[in-house]
Parts: C-alpha cells; sequence; structure tokens
C-alpha cells in the first residue's frame, strides 16, 4: 500500500515483514529513527522478536553475529562512528558465513566531528566481505532490504549485506513508498534455515583457527560467494518484480545511456539529483546519461563494461575519499574498464562530504570539468580560499 | 570439506593437534615426591594435558604438553622440574 512515510519508518516496517527474531542495536544520528521504530513495532506485539538494548554498536554487531549463528534470521543497523566501533565485528560475520542484514546510514566520520551525510563509513568496510547495496530513493531503500535477506540467505552466497541508504537525505526524508503486504514478503522470503548452526544438540565451534594451511581458502571462499552473488542479485531482483511488480534492485541502472557520448557514474541519493540534471542538459542536446552502481560489493565489472563500453567520457562522482588517493569508486571503475572500451577519458570528483548540499549547479559544474583535462580527485564546492593548503 | 565450514570444529578437535611436537628445549619432570596435591598444575596447564588425584600422582602427557613450564612455576612446592629435552 502506498504511503506518504519518513524513510526510516519505511525501513523499519518493511525490516518487519521480514520477521527477523533478533534486533539489537544502539542509537546514533542518522540511523537512530530506524531501530526506535523497529523498537515500537516490537514493544506493541506487531513483531514476535526480541529486540536487545546493548552498550555500544560492537555489542550490538556481536550480539546478531551470535543470533545469526543460532539460526534465528537477525537485523542492526548503525551510522559513522558507531559504524567504526563495529567493524572488528563485520569482518567476523562475512568471515563465519553468517547471513545477516544492516543497515548504514551513512553520515561522514570524525574529526571533525560532523553528524551530516556522506559515504565514508560504509566505504570503510568494502575489503570486509559483505555485500553492498546503496539507495537512490526510499522505495528503493526499502525494496533493497527485503532483497536483502534474500540475496545473503542463498546457499551459493551466506554472506551478510548491507543496505547503505543516505543520511538525513533518505533516513529523514518524507516521500511516497508502495510499502508491500505481509503475504507478497512471505512468498518471497522463505523462512531462514542455517546449516551449521550453533546447537546444544550438537556442539560445534564456529570462527575457530584456522592455521596456514587453511586460512587462504577460507578467504577465497569468500571471494567465490561474491562472485556467485553477481550471478545471482540480478535473479533476485527479477523474481522481486514478478511478485511485487517494481523492478529495483540488480547491480547498476542506466538512465538514458543509448546514445550517451558522457555519462557521470554515482551511487546512492546524489543520483536523482543527476538525473535531473542529465534531463535539462539533455533538452540543451547535450549527449549525457548516468550510471547508476546499486550492488558496489561485488564490483559489478562485466556491467558496468556493458554500460560504458561506447561512451568517450566518464565523471565519477562519489561522497567518500581513499585519502591519498581517489575516491574508491573512481578507482575501482577506471581499474574495472580503462584499458578495454573506447573511453578516452575517466575523471573523479569528489562532492558532498559531511552534508555539504549537492544541488544541480555543483552537478553542471562537474559536467563542464569532464570536458577539460582528465582529473583523478577534483573537490567540487571547494573554498577557493583553501585550495593548495593543507 | 567447503571453504565456507572452514573454522567449524566439531568438540574434541583438539585432540588431533598433537602440540608435544611444539616443545624445543625443556620438558616438565613431575617428581612426585613433595606433591600435595594442590591441583595448581592440573589448572594452570594451557593444553589440560595434566592429571592426577592424589598426592604425589600427577603427570602430564607428553603427546600434548608443550613445554610452557607454567606448571613449574605454579607448584608451590617446587615438585615439577623442567628438565632438558632429550
Ligand atoms: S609444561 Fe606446560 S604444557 Fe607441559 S604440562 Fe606443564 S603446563 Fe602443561
Ligand atoms: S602443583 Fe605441585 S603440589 Fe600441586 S598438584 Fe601439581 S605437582 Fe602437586
Amino acid at each position: 500500500m502506498k504511503q506518504f512515510i519518513e524513510g526510516s519508518q519505511a525501513v523499519a516496517q518493511v525490516v518487519k515483514l521480514c520477521r527477523p527474531g533478533v534486533i539489537s542495536a544502539y542509537p546514533i544520528t542518522p540511523q537512530t529513527h530506524i531501530v526506535e521504530g523497529l523498537a515500537k513495532i516490537v514493544a506493541n506485539g506487531e513483531l514476535k522478536a526480541e529486540f536487545v538494548n546493548v552498550e555500544s554498536e560492537h555489542s550490538a554487531a556481536s550480539l546478531v553475529l551470535g543470533s545469526v549463528a543460532s539460526g534465528v534470521r537477525s537485523f542492526t543497523a548503525t551510522s559513522s562512528q558507531g559504524f567504526l566501533l563495529m567493524i572488528e565485528v563485520l569482518f567476523n560475520i562475512a568471515g563465519m558465513r553468517l547471513p545477516l542484514v544492516m543497515t548504514c546510514a551513512n553520515r561522514a566520520i570524525s574529526a571533525p566531528l560532523s553528524i551530516w551525510n556522506d559515504q565514508q563509513d560504509s566505504m570503510t568496510a568494502r575489503d570486509s566481505g559483505w555485500i553492498q547495496l546503496y539507495a537512490e530513493n526510499n522505495q528503493e531503500a526499502a525494496d533493497l532490504h527485503i532483497q536483502a535477506y534474500r540475496i545473503s540467505e542463498d546457499k551459493d552466497i551466506s554472506l551478510p549485506v548491507m543496505v547503505c541508504m543516505d543520511g538525513f537525505i533518505l533516513t529523514h526524508g518524507a516521500e511516497v513508498v508502495d510499502l508491500p503486504d505481509q503475504s507478497e514478503v512471505d512468498k518471497f522470503l522463505p523462512p531462514f534455515k542455517l546449516e551449521n548452526k550453533l546447537d546444544v544438540e550438537d556442539p560445534k565451534t564456529l570462527g575457530a583457527f584456522a592455521d596456514p594451511s587453511y586460512y587462504t581458502e577460507a578467504r577465497y571462499g569468500i571471494q567465490v560467494a561474491n562472485s556467485n552473488a553477481l550471478e545471482i542479485i540480478p535473479k533476485v531482483s527479477d523474481e522481486f518484480k514478478k511478485i511485487f511488480g517494481r523492478a529495483t534492485g540488480g547491480l547498476v541502472e542506466g538512465y538514458k545511456l543509448e546514445d550517451a557520448e558522457q555519462v557521470i557514474v554515482a551511487m546512492g541519493s546524489i543520483v536523482g539529483t543527476i538525473k535531473e540534471t542529465v534531463d535539462e542538459l539533455r533538452a540543451e542536446g547535450k549527449k549525457v546519461g548516468v550510471l547508476k552502481i546499486i550492488t558496489y560489493r561485488p564490483f559489478p565489472v562485466d556491467a558496468i563494461y556493458e554500460a560504458l563500453k561506447d561512451v568517450r567520457e566518464v565523471a565519477v562522482l562519489e561522497k567518500a575519499v581513499s585519502m591519498g588517493y581517489a575516491g574508491p569508486l573512481y578507482a575501482d571503475l577506471k581499474s574495472a574498464i580503462s584499458c578495454k572500451s573506447k573511453i578516452n577519458k575517466i575523471s573523479g570528483f569528489v562532492i558532498g562530504l559531511g552534508g555539504r548540499d549537492i544541488t544541480k549547479d555543483s552537478i553542471r559544474q562537474v559536467y563542464s570539468l569532464l570536458s577539460g583535462e582528465e582529473v583523478r580527485c577534483e573537490f567540487i564546492g571547494l573554498d577557493p580560499s583553501f585550495e593548495g593548503n593543507g | 570439506m567447503k571453504a565456507k565450514d572452514i573454522g567449524i570444529a566439531k568438540p574434541g578437535s583438539s585432540k588431533a593437534n598433537k602440540t608435544g611436537s611444539w616443545r624445543i628445549e625443556s620438558r616438565p619432570k613431575f617428581l612426585q615426591k613433595d606433591c600435595i596435591a594442590c591441583n595448581m598444575c592440573l589448572l594452570i596447564c594451557p593444553e589440560g594435558c595434566i592429571t592426577g588425584k592424589e598426592k604425589n600422582g600427577y603427570i602430564c602427557d607428553y603427546a600434548y604438553c608443550k613445554g610452557c613450564g607454567n606448571c613449574a612455576v605454579i607448584c608451590p612446592k617446587d615438585d615439577i622440574d623442567m628438565i632438558r629435552e632429550e
């Protein structure tokens, strides 16, 4: 049913429909509304689940690690500093091949302190083995959570999935969202069954020591599962469309790519602003398109190549920097496609850090810079008095 | 074995790991002269390879004893000597 609803509440509603048995989280802006919503849902008896209050994000992640390991579908959510506090456990959850879904309400990292949005937090976990999906709007954020459980629990994947949604822009923004019925979700998402769960009747240790004759194979297994996910994620998206009547999810989404000579690549809520700007540029006769990255890990190399192979110039816009080099998406994309295609320029731009507004003018600025020399890590909207000033 | 099952261990798996091969220089010798059966050596042994109940009845299993010397240090009666490994 269509509702005008805040992004966080939409996520709380769909997580409820996925029937997790354990939810644990520690509140942090801008994630708070999601878990507040779920706490209310559990307290009202609308969802039969344990909502466990904990003293930190490290504990929240550890707790859901344990509950999934005992075979119970679980959920957690965090942002920014809380995300960093979870990170040790995040690597363990992926390493133990535990299917779990968490929301990262993307927020900047200290210092300096900022509660506002960028994507530096989830980027720090891109090497963890977690699958990462990025939402453009609240409908997509809601839908991706449902798909995330299916992807995560697929036997050929068995990895945790993180749904990343831009803090405030999506979490606190209200939009019309089509929320599914319980019966539809039940049809799409069968009950959770973990092959090797913690069980007092059949005791075992998970995540135990692996000496040098095993460790490489365990890590290789995560890499293989990620490749499997590249095949399975589009299938999950197709099946979602059959049941819910909406095409969301998948690896990438192209917008006005057919005859495009220049393409702007980005992920998350910024894509909406880019699409609007591209509409205007198209009206002015410019052959511009947009490539939205939905699945960032595993990195959809083939799908990106397929979308960009006939394009001349590519601009990558992102809200994170691998300090000392460039934006991580830029680095990944460049290494994936630069030698293979007709593209003669891939420029990288950093935009919207710590909640700096991204307007259509900023996108136009990127577009005009794209015709100039190739740049690797150009900061957009920088106060000129700081240029070259460390 | 599947890659995703690496790190999943059934009870008793440490039995397969004969840590006795880790000993390089010395091994404990249970003198069994002044032992008061305080049980301290048994509790501190990281390999859990010491057995015993009665006074002067404590001994370790050299297939697992890694020669750390903790038992010799903790023994209040100096009834365990670390001797050179032959
Ligand atoms: S030397 Fe170490 S491993 Fe060997 S019996 Fe004593 S405490 Fe146990
Ligand atoms: S620590 Fe020494 S006295 Fe105590 S039980 Fe062991 S050998 Fe005997």
